[in-house]
């Protein structure tokens, strides 16, 4: 039984830290993924650690806030070989690059539960604004679920130097998906 | 009408796939020892094709040749040599069937999707968690999973095929220089008829 209360109460701490702004995210009910072309065949990757800090008011759509660190090393490809590739310089040389960060400039309403964030996405020590499109739905408990996805290419970042800048192996363009958890001010 | 020969598509056919199995071969035994690079992942995508092509041809292969018999072998050919030449053939088509689809599971089991010619993507045949499930954790390093098991397969049927394409070449050979018959010949169309 106590291993079952103290589980609960980790998972209703969020809930919890949620009447402060920004709140952080259910790190079990978010995610960042990403997918890349390799000879035009999609490989899905996923990073397991990052952190968000993230508010979002219904009524106020324009004043919400994101920001989230992506921890680089942390980066799942599926095959150890690919992942030891992609820690290396010519990647993301994550010994002097070990984080990627975004933080949100403006936000604007786009009606309903969508809404268009912009911000500076750095990675790699190259800073470049990036524009995506979240869905945020807000459940009776005041728990926000924002989803969205935008494009990046990867040679502005420096992503993939030397002999893999060339994009007839790997794409220049990746497709990032996420999904935030957390919980909204009331 | 019985032939000696091959008919023209018959031996069009199995030229190509020759051609295909050798490339397909040496690819193989050359990518899986390189290191992550751009060009080994074009070898891998250029192997996968080629397998997919060697499935392609050999069905269509397999239609023509059991819809147009194979000419007779030559009567001094004891029973057992035939016998022999028709356990051969019918294992190769086996294994020309085999190899590539053992591949595609194997690349599918990695969650690794195949698209042939990085046009046509073709559907996963088995996820990659189904060939992540361990099947015996051998060394606590590297537990024996599914795709491991797969990866196997495919090499063994690679290696049992490039003994039965030995012995096909060395039987062809001994047939055309030793025997003296017209067995190569059949597949040969600029060689003359001895009969």
């Amino acid at each position: 039984m106590r291993p079952l209360v103290s589980t609960l109460l980790v998972a209703l701490l969020p809930l919890a830290a949620g009447a402060q702004t920004p709140a952080t995210v259910q790190m079990d009910k978010s995610f960042i993924r990403f997918v890349s072309k390799q000879m035009n065949v999609p490989v899905e990757g996923r990073f397991k650690k990052f952190s968000a800090n993230l508010s979002y008011d219904a009524k106020k759509p324009e004043a919400s806030k994101a920001e989230f660190e992506v921890e680089l090393g942390s980066v799942d490809l599926g095959s150890p070989e690919a992942e030891t590739e992609v820690k290396r310089k010519t990647w993301f040389n994550t010994d002097t690059f070990p984080k990627a960060k975004f933080v949100s400039a403006s936000v604007k309403s786009l009606g309903g539960d969508r809404i268009e964030v912009t911000g500076p996405l750095t990675i790699k020590g190259a800073s470049i604004n990036i524009t995506t499109v979240a869905t945020v739905k807000t459940d009776a408990a005041g728990v926000s679920v924002a989803e969205g996805k935008f494009p990046l290419k990867r040679l502005a970042y420096k992503i993939g130097e030397g002999q893999w800048a060339d994009t007839d192996t790997v794409a220049d363009e990746v497709e990032v998906r996420y999904r935030f958890t957390f919980s909204s001010r009331k | 009408m019985t032939s000696t020969r091959y008919s023209r598509t018959a031996i069009t056919l199995h030229w190509l796939v020759a051609l295909f199995i050798f490339a397909g071969f040496g690819l193989g035994l050359t990518m899986v020892d390189m290191s992550f690079s751009p060009q080994k992942l074009k070898f891998y995508s250029w192997h996968k094709w080629i397998g997919l092509t060697i499935f392609a041809l050999v069905a269509i292969r397999l239609v023509w040749r059991l819809t147009h018999p194979a000419p007779a072998m030559p009567a001094s050919m004891p029973a057992w040599q035939r016998r022999a030449a028709h356990v051969s053939h019918l294992l190769m088509y086996v294994l020309f069937f085999a190899i590539p689809l053992s591949g595609w599971l194997f690349s599918s089991a990695k969650g690794i999707q195949t698209v042939y010619l990085g046009l046509l993507p073709l559907p996963d045949l088995l996820t990659k968690d189904m060939g992540d499930i361990v099947l015996a954790a051998a060394e606590a390093e590297k537990p024996f999973t599914v795709s491991e098991l797969i990866r196997l397969f495919h090499k063994f049927m690679n290696y049992l095929l490039g003994a039965l394409v030995l012995m096909h070449i060395a039987a062809a050979l001994k047939h055309h220089f030793i025997d003296r018959d017209d067995i190569l010949g059949r597949m040969l169309p600029w060689l003359k008829s001895r009969s």
